[in-house]
């Protein structure tokens, strides 16, 4: 019925926020949002959902304090209802058919693992085959510690694998939400053509207590928002969450892609249907 | 758990030993690569944007007879250098140093090697306010394109994506007790152990050694070292891994530009272990 804000600790009617998108009406606080939340971004009933069947495995057999990966997975899935942290598909903005790809940080901080690094892959591939933008909306703990070096090298293939979509001539627009750290914003979000954060969300590279702790800097109010960030030139602007499908919406027009419906697309591309 | 930790019984190293190894301080770094391997090294400075940093050297220089451009992280070899070099730990405008070399090497069709030996890059505030996320991303996107031969060799320590700026190549060659980690072991154990002391667990189950990378099939070859490590004999483990780079790059320098991109392509296609029901 009624929940707190996790910013100015104010009492909000539930339904009240969520017909504000998770936004504080009290203080504007862009609250978090889980990966299905996130599709209500687009046109009501455009989404179909691709790759739905790839899971996680344990490549690298880990254990730590007792508790295995594989177990860490399970709870996580049983907990979310994901089979990992990134949900991806097809849908459209303002009718402008797009590719998408979001994160849900409730799954193991939406860590980058092998899933993650595939679906993104895929997304973007996809997207170049049907000539069509891909948004990505990342949050992120940052590389998947428990596959190791595979969950690094997410990094390279992903930003590999939107090659493709730069050859076909489609743009690759990221939304950085909060929080998004590490290896996520040190590969692909961080080179899209369009970089977009919401208000005061929390991004950077190294974690701020590792910077105040490790290496004892203080460290000055704002530091690594997304005002921050655009203030430093690393990103293209800071939009509020009720903007985002019309400023999306503007983009996708700006890059002249076609408006058909998503359906006729699907139906039309015999490879889709087959294509695991 | 018995295992010995001579260092000469080279079999029965644990990963915490190589570790050790990656990081010991008279182990052979970047420059002294290029000074025994190569002629003509000429270093070149700075990234056209803010300044020149010590932690990335590069250059053109000759090797096995062709120009070739050698970039790597350079550590120290005394704490005086070592604060000069900051530990090999780059800020933005040594990726993007990088990035403007790798370019230029592109543009004359001149091959690139990278030297790969960091323990992380640089996480300070500064970094940070220069862009280190994007510094990162950048290197990684240049080298995913990159119209030239890539070989890289890890020499010492793979730190995560410090390290992965520039490794992404056609070929990667790991020495026997180099390590590539997703993160510090001391950190993953704070993390995931509570406990910064379990970095000796954490390395073991993070899978970093090269012998672990080559099982994941992530690396193309396991370079070895002379019996002790490079440290104990380093002109020798220099030129035993200036053969092997060799080798490797006389082999994809017969591959068409176009071909040798898609192959590079798939090479990163296709990393990542997932169940598709």
């Amino acid at each position: 019925m009624w929940v707190k804000c996790t910013a100015c600790r104010e009492l909000v009617y539930k339904k009240e926020l969520t017909d504000n998108l998770k936004v504080c009406p009290k203080c504007g606080h862009h609250m978090r949002m889980s990966a299905h939340e996130w599709i209500g971004l687009l046109d009501a009933g455009s989404f179909s959902e691709m790759d739905a069947n790839l899971l996680p495995t344990d490549p690298l057999g880990f254990v730590s304090l007792g508790e295995s990966y594989a177990e860490k997975l399970t709870t996580s899935q049983q907990r979310t209802g994901m089979p990992d942290a990134v949900l991806s598909g097809l849908g459209t903005i303002g009718g402008g058919r797009l590719a998408l790809a979001v994160g849900d940080f409730a799954f193991m901080g939406s860590s980058m693992g092998s899933v993650y690094g595939e679906k993104m892959a895929r997304s973007a591939e996809r997207a170049a085959d049907l000539g069509i933008p891909l948004l990505t909306i990342n949050t992120s703990g940052g590389a998947r510690q428990q596959e190791g070096v595979i969950a690094l090298m997410q990094m390279a293939k992903v930003t590999m694998a939107l090659t493709r979509l730069a050859d076909a001539g489609q743009p690759h627009i990221a939304l950085m939400v909060d929080p998004c750290y590490g290896g996520v914003t040190a590969s692909y979000p961080s080179v899209a053509d369009v970089i977009i954060a919401e208000p005061g969300a929390n991004i950077g590279f190294a974690g701020k207590r590792l910077i105040e702790q490790i290496m004892r800097q203080k460290l000055p109010a704002g530091f690594q928002t997304a005002e921050f960030m655009l203030e430093h030139g690393m990103i293209d602007m800071v939009v509020e969450r009720n903007q985002l499908p019309a400023t999306i919406g503007r983009l996708i027009r700006l890059y002249g892609v076609r408006r058909d419906p998503v359906e006729q697309l699907i139906n039309s591309i015999p490879y889709l249907n087959g294509r695991a | 758990m018995d295992e010995t930790t001579n260092p000469t019984e080279a079999q029965e190293l644990t990963p915490w030993d190589r570790v050790q190894m990656a990081r010991h301080p008279q182990r052979p770094h970047t420059l002294d690569y290029i000074a025994a391997l190569c002629e003509d090294f000429t270093e070149l400075h700075g990234d056209r944007r803010f300044g020149d940093d010590a932690a990335i050297v590069g250059g053109l220089a000759t090797f096995a007879e062709r120009t070739v451009m050698m970039i790597g992280h350079q550590k120290g070899s005394d704490t005086r250098e070592n604060m000069k070099r900051n530990f090999g730990m780059s800020h933005p405008e040594g990726y993007r140093k990088a990035q403007r070399l790798m370019r230029h090497a592109e543009k004359f069709g001149i091959p690139v090697i990278c030297f790969v030996d960091t323990p992380a890059a640089d996480p300070k505030k500064e970094s940070e306010e220069r862009g280190q996320g994007n510094a990162i991303a950048e290197s990684i996107l240049v080298m995913t394109n990159l119209r030239t031969p890539i070989v890289a060799a890890v020499i010492g320590e793979g730190g995560s994506g410090g390290a992965l700026a520039l490794s992404v190549a056609d070929r990667i060659l790991m020495q026997e007790n180099a390590i590539f980690s997703v993160a510090p072991p001391e950190a993953a154990a704070s993390i995931l152990w509570r406990d910064s002391a379990k970095a000796p667990d954490a390395a073991r189950a993070l899978k970093l050694t090269a012998q672990d990378l080559y099982g994941l099939r992530i690396i193309d070859e396991v370079v070895s070292e002379p019996t002790g490590g490079a440290h104990q004999s380093p002109q020798e483990a220099i030129t035993t891994l200036g053969a092997r780079i060799r080798a490797h790059l006389d082999a994809i320098s017969q591959i068409e530009i176009p071909t040798l991109l898609s192959q590079r392509y798939q090479k990163y296609r296709v990393i990542g272990q997932y169940h598709e029901a």
